[in-house]
């Protein structure tokens, strides 16, 4: 079940693509912006540069935070490549988003601080929905595991339309893109100076940002897992999904914390409720 | 015969132990006894365990019912007479009727109908009650070991409150003897003595320091769990007029549901209550005023687990009921109302008590469904919450004797100040909510159990909330906790080694029992479910082996820090451009120097606890209203 070389090939070949993926996301944003934009391969030169510099920290236990970070959504990336269980692989998500939190609250900065609660609220917001599809993939093709339901002939995506609606929701939110990105962000215009990457610098801020890249690159093999029935389609999905998130980054200004939480709780609660109440009716009851 | 005599050392002797402890008025003998008994205590309830491995459900039906079951209906009076007494002398009026009531329910029974009941088999052994046994012996135990350090310093800091400690022991482990009696018996009669002696015996430790506040929290204990008591008297009048005369647990689960879903209803009833459900959540919030071993005892390993043990226990006539869905969903409810409530909690003893009744709450949700995976969940619930739970109790308990306050902002730096504590703290929350401890297997556990069931995804929905608001109570209290205020002192000093002692060993037991839960899975609760559902739920071997890796990952991370690295730039935190010193001070705009203090977020206008609590108990007084008429009714039609 468990197939440990797509584990191997993601730990390579993900922050490549991420990477990628980043450099093309801020090419599309500055022609969006009436900009030439940067070269494709700038978030390396980005990164590349953040390693050549001094690291400078609040205190030492900030490094290992950000270390356990990078491990665990790697971790969490090769689990979901590697054909897992999906909620484990939500689990362990969870517990790398919250390493990221405890490292933005071991500076004892108020500006990370801030980041810091409102990364948890953000956490708190897209938790459900992110449980729910996790629930609703099982619903459709019987298996929490990440290699059947890839693997199905089922076309989840027709199974579970509202719950793919809700998950592209709080993929905003994940992808740390506006109007939700409000514990910290990519763009130039901040509110509580970069939120909980406040204190990172050097080194440590480009480890954070290149799990940024694993973490993109997993997500949107999660986007794929609605399509797995035919990988053309899926492929296609998952590029029509991330333009999507660009053109939506680049025309909503950033909301308050409150309404991400309202706003993803209520399509949570009620995408997950009609969706799954009429799988359960389409299935006849029990499964 | 020698299972017999297992079990009735196991409720006699914490009796002996407590009445030497009553009359043990010397520190050090008090300390020698409880040690002693703690000690003994734990190691019969692991020999129990290794004696009865692998038999299944054995009954002992060696003790005869005469006249054992006259002593306990003295006993019975007499505490009745006591509450009685008390009631009165303290103008609680509802605690005398609904003493009363019961009572007078109670002697009816004993003169009409206890001649025409007959129990085979009055104590039994089976997994499950093995697993009761072990957290009570060893959690249990360990919490009373942590108590002599922690009164000690109680009273040596709280000179004008009496110092009653004989007498607190002794509760104490009175408390332990009725709980292994409860996990014990066949007998429903005697299932219900013991019921009632720790409903006595919170009762007696919670109004322990005798303030106002105290007595008032108390006798607001007293009369949810006596309304609990009054159902479960209900039930045995009703087994003993529609029942045939059953009154075995055993019977009772045989019996089918047409005799068993009534009294099986009202006695899910008592166990909501004892397990501070909504809408009776408030006496457990109360019970905090108690010195914090109290509360951990309470919320671990007695008490509100015996709540939930006589739920689970009863759960096969549960599932696929109405009945059992309305219980269910009593138990969803408060596991999410629960959870909300905890964010907005900013005393870190609140947190804990609403933490347990979201917890709970999550159990009851499983023993209401019913099937064999929930109740796999709910029993895996039951003993990590056991151990998570009590580690952070007695650690809180520790800080708060430290830095004189329980507020979750006030232990901003304790990694600095306390690290070895805020170490077991730390492990205490992971426990509670991050993979791949055992909590978070359990809630796994329980939304695959629930997807299983008809309506079921409105459990996984209510679940999927409740969760990511555990989340974020327990990220932020943890934030606090490690953030790093350099300039702090180390004023941890030294820890009593009885406290010490309880600590350590409760933290080890949260690495051990989340590395061996495949073992407790495939040992002990399989069988269990093969006995009582013919099925088996596990996780499969892969699952496994990867919450092992992470776990080792977890575990060898900090280790990291042991390894000498070069020194790294050290700058103040960056604070919008001002100078400022390194312990975060800067000048204000007049010139006076300020210095910066950082709080949680507790979203009092979302997660208000009158708010949320006066709609939990609505909510949930309309489900229990609606599952007795929908019982009644069945009945009525069947």
């Amino acid at each position: 079940m468990i197939n440990i070389v797509w584990a191997i090939v993601f730990i390579l070949v993900a922050p490549v693509v991420g990477g990628l993926v980043a450099g093309i996301d801020r090419k599309i944003t500055a022609h969006m912006q009436g900009r030439v934009g940067p070269s494709i391969l700038q978030p390396f030169y980005d990164v590349g540069k953040l390693f050549e510099k001094e690291q400078t920290v609040v205190n030492e236990t900030q490094i290992f935070y950000a270390i356990c970070y990078v491990i665990f959504m790697i971790f969490t990336g090769a689990l979901f490549f590697a054909g897992g269980d999906l909620l484990l692989v939500v689990f362990a998500l969870t517990l790398a988003q919250i390493f990221l939190v405890l490292g933005a609250f071991a500076a004892n900065s108020p500006y990370s601080y801030v980041g810091a609660e409102r990364e948890l609220l953000q956490i708190m917001a897209y938790e459900p929905m992110v449980i729910l599809t996790a629930v609703g993939m099982f619903v459709a093709t019987k298996s929490f595991n990440v290699s059947d339901i890839a693997s199905s002939t089922t076309p989840v995506i027709l199974l579970i339309p509202g719950i793919f609606l809700g998950f592209l929701y709080v993929l905003t939110i994940k992808l740390r893109k506006s109007p939700f990105d409000i514990s910290t962000s990519h763009h130039a215009h901040q509110e509580i100076v970069k939120g909980v990457t406040t204190e990172f610098s050097g080194p440590s801020l480009g480890l954070i940002e290149i799990t940024h890249w694993y973490e993109t690159v997993f997500l949107l093999g999660f986007v794929y897992l609605f399509f797995g029935f035919n990988p053309l389609i899926g492929v296609v999905a998952v590029i029509i999904v991330y333009l999507l998130e660009i053109l939506i980054d680049n025309t909503n200004a950033r909301v308050k914390w409150q309404l991400v939480v309202k706003s993803s709780w209520l399509i949570a609660a009620i995408v997950g409720m009609v969706n799954l109440a009429a799988l359960y009716y389409l299935s006849g009851g029990v499964p | 015969m020698q299972l017999a005599q297992l079990l009735i050392f196991l409720i006699l002797f914490p009796l002996i132990a407590a009445f030497f402890l009553f009359l043990a008025k010397k520190d050090m003998e008090r300390a020698l006894i409880v040690k002693l008994s703690a000690l003994a205590i734990a190691i019969v309830s692991v020999y129990l365990l290794i004696s009865t491995y692998n038999k299944g459900a054995l009954l002992v039906s060696v003790i005869p019912a005469e006249p054992t079951g006259i002593l306990m209906f003295i006993f019975e009076m007499l505490i009745a007479v006591f509450i009685l007494y008390l009631g009165i002398v303290h103008k609680k009026w509802l605690v005398v009727a609904l003493i009363l009531v019961q009572s007078v329910a109670m002697l009816w029974f004993e003169l009409v109908y206890a001649h025409s009941v007959h129990v085979q088999s009055n104590l039994f052994i089976d997994e499950f009650s093995n697993i009761m046994a072990l957290i009570i012996g060893i959690i249990g135990c360990l919490i009373c070991v942590y108590s002599l350090g922690y009164m000690k310093f109680f009273h040596e800091h709280h000179p004008e409150m009496p110092d009653r400690r004989p007498w607190f022991f002794a509760i104490l482990f009175v408390f332990l003897a009725a709980m292994f009696g409860l996990v014990f018996s066949n007998n429903i009669l005697w299932v219900y003595f013991f019921w009632e002696v720790t409903t006595l015996c919170s009762f007696l430790l919670i109004g322990y320091t005798k303030t106002e506040e105290a007595t008032t929290n108390a006798f607001n204990a007293l009369w949810m769990n006596l309304l609990g008591g009054v159902a479960f008297a209900g039930a045995i009048i009703y087994l003993a007029m529609f029942g045939n005369g059953i009154m075995g647990l055993d019977a009772l689960l045989a019996s089918g549901k047409v005799i068993a879903l009534i009294p099986a209803a009202l006695i899910g009833f008592a166990g909501l209550t004892k397990a501070a459900q909504l809408p009776f959540s408030s006496w457990l919030v109360g019970a905090m005023v108690a010195p914090t071993p109290v509360s951990a005892l309470l919320h671990s390993s007695t008490m509100v687990k015996a709540g939930v043990y006589i739920l689970v226990r009863l759960a096969p006539i549960f599932q696929a009921t109405f009945t059992g869905y309305m219980l269910a969903m009593v138990g969803a409810l408060t596991f999410l109302i629960a959870s909300g409530i905890a964010i907005s909690q900013s005393n870190a003893k609140r947190v804990l008590a609403y933490s347990t009744i979201a917890n709970l709450g999550l159990i009851v949700a499983c023993a209401g469904i019913g099937t064999y995976e929930a109740i796999w969940a709910a029993i895996l619930l039951i003993v990590f919450h056991a151990v998570s739970k009590s580690l952070l109790f007695l650690s809180v308990g520790t800080v708060e004797h430290r830095i004189k306050s329980r507020e979750i902002d006030d232990m901003n730096g304790l990694i600095v100040r306390m690290p070895k504590i805020a170490a077991m703290m730390v492990i205490g929350i992971a426990g509670m909510f991050l993979a791949p401890f055992g909590m978070l297997i359990s809630k796994w556990a329980a939304i695959r159990a629930f997807i299983d069931v008809p309506y079921g995804f409105l459990f996984v929905v209510i679940l999927a909330f409740g969760s990511a608001i555990t989340l974020f109570f327990w990220a932020k209290w943890m934030g606090k906790i490690i953030t790093v205020t350099s300039d702090s002192k180390n004023i941890e000093g030294e820890v009593d080694h009885s406290e010490w002692a309880a600590l350590v060993s409760l933290a080890g037991l949260s690495f051990i029992t989340t590395l061996v839960f495949p073992l407790l899975s495939t040992k002990l609760l399989e069988p269990f479910l093969m006995t009582n559902y013919g099925h088996v739920a596990q996780l499969s071997q892969d699952n496994i082996i990867i919450m092992i890796l992470m776990l080792l990952l977890l575990v060898i991370l900090p280790l990291s820090i042991l390894i000498p690295q070069r020194k790294h730039k050290h700058v103040a935190p960056y604070m919008g451009g001002r100078t400022t010193t390194h312990d975060m001070r800067f000048s204000g705009s007049l010139g006076v120097q300020k210095k910066t203090v950082l709080s949680n977020y507790y979203l009092h206008e979302y997660f208000g606890e009158t708010k949320l609590r006066t709609a939990g108990v609505w909510i949930c007084s309309a489900v229990i209203g609606v599952m007795f008429i929908a019982t009644v009714l069945r009945g009525v039609i069947l």
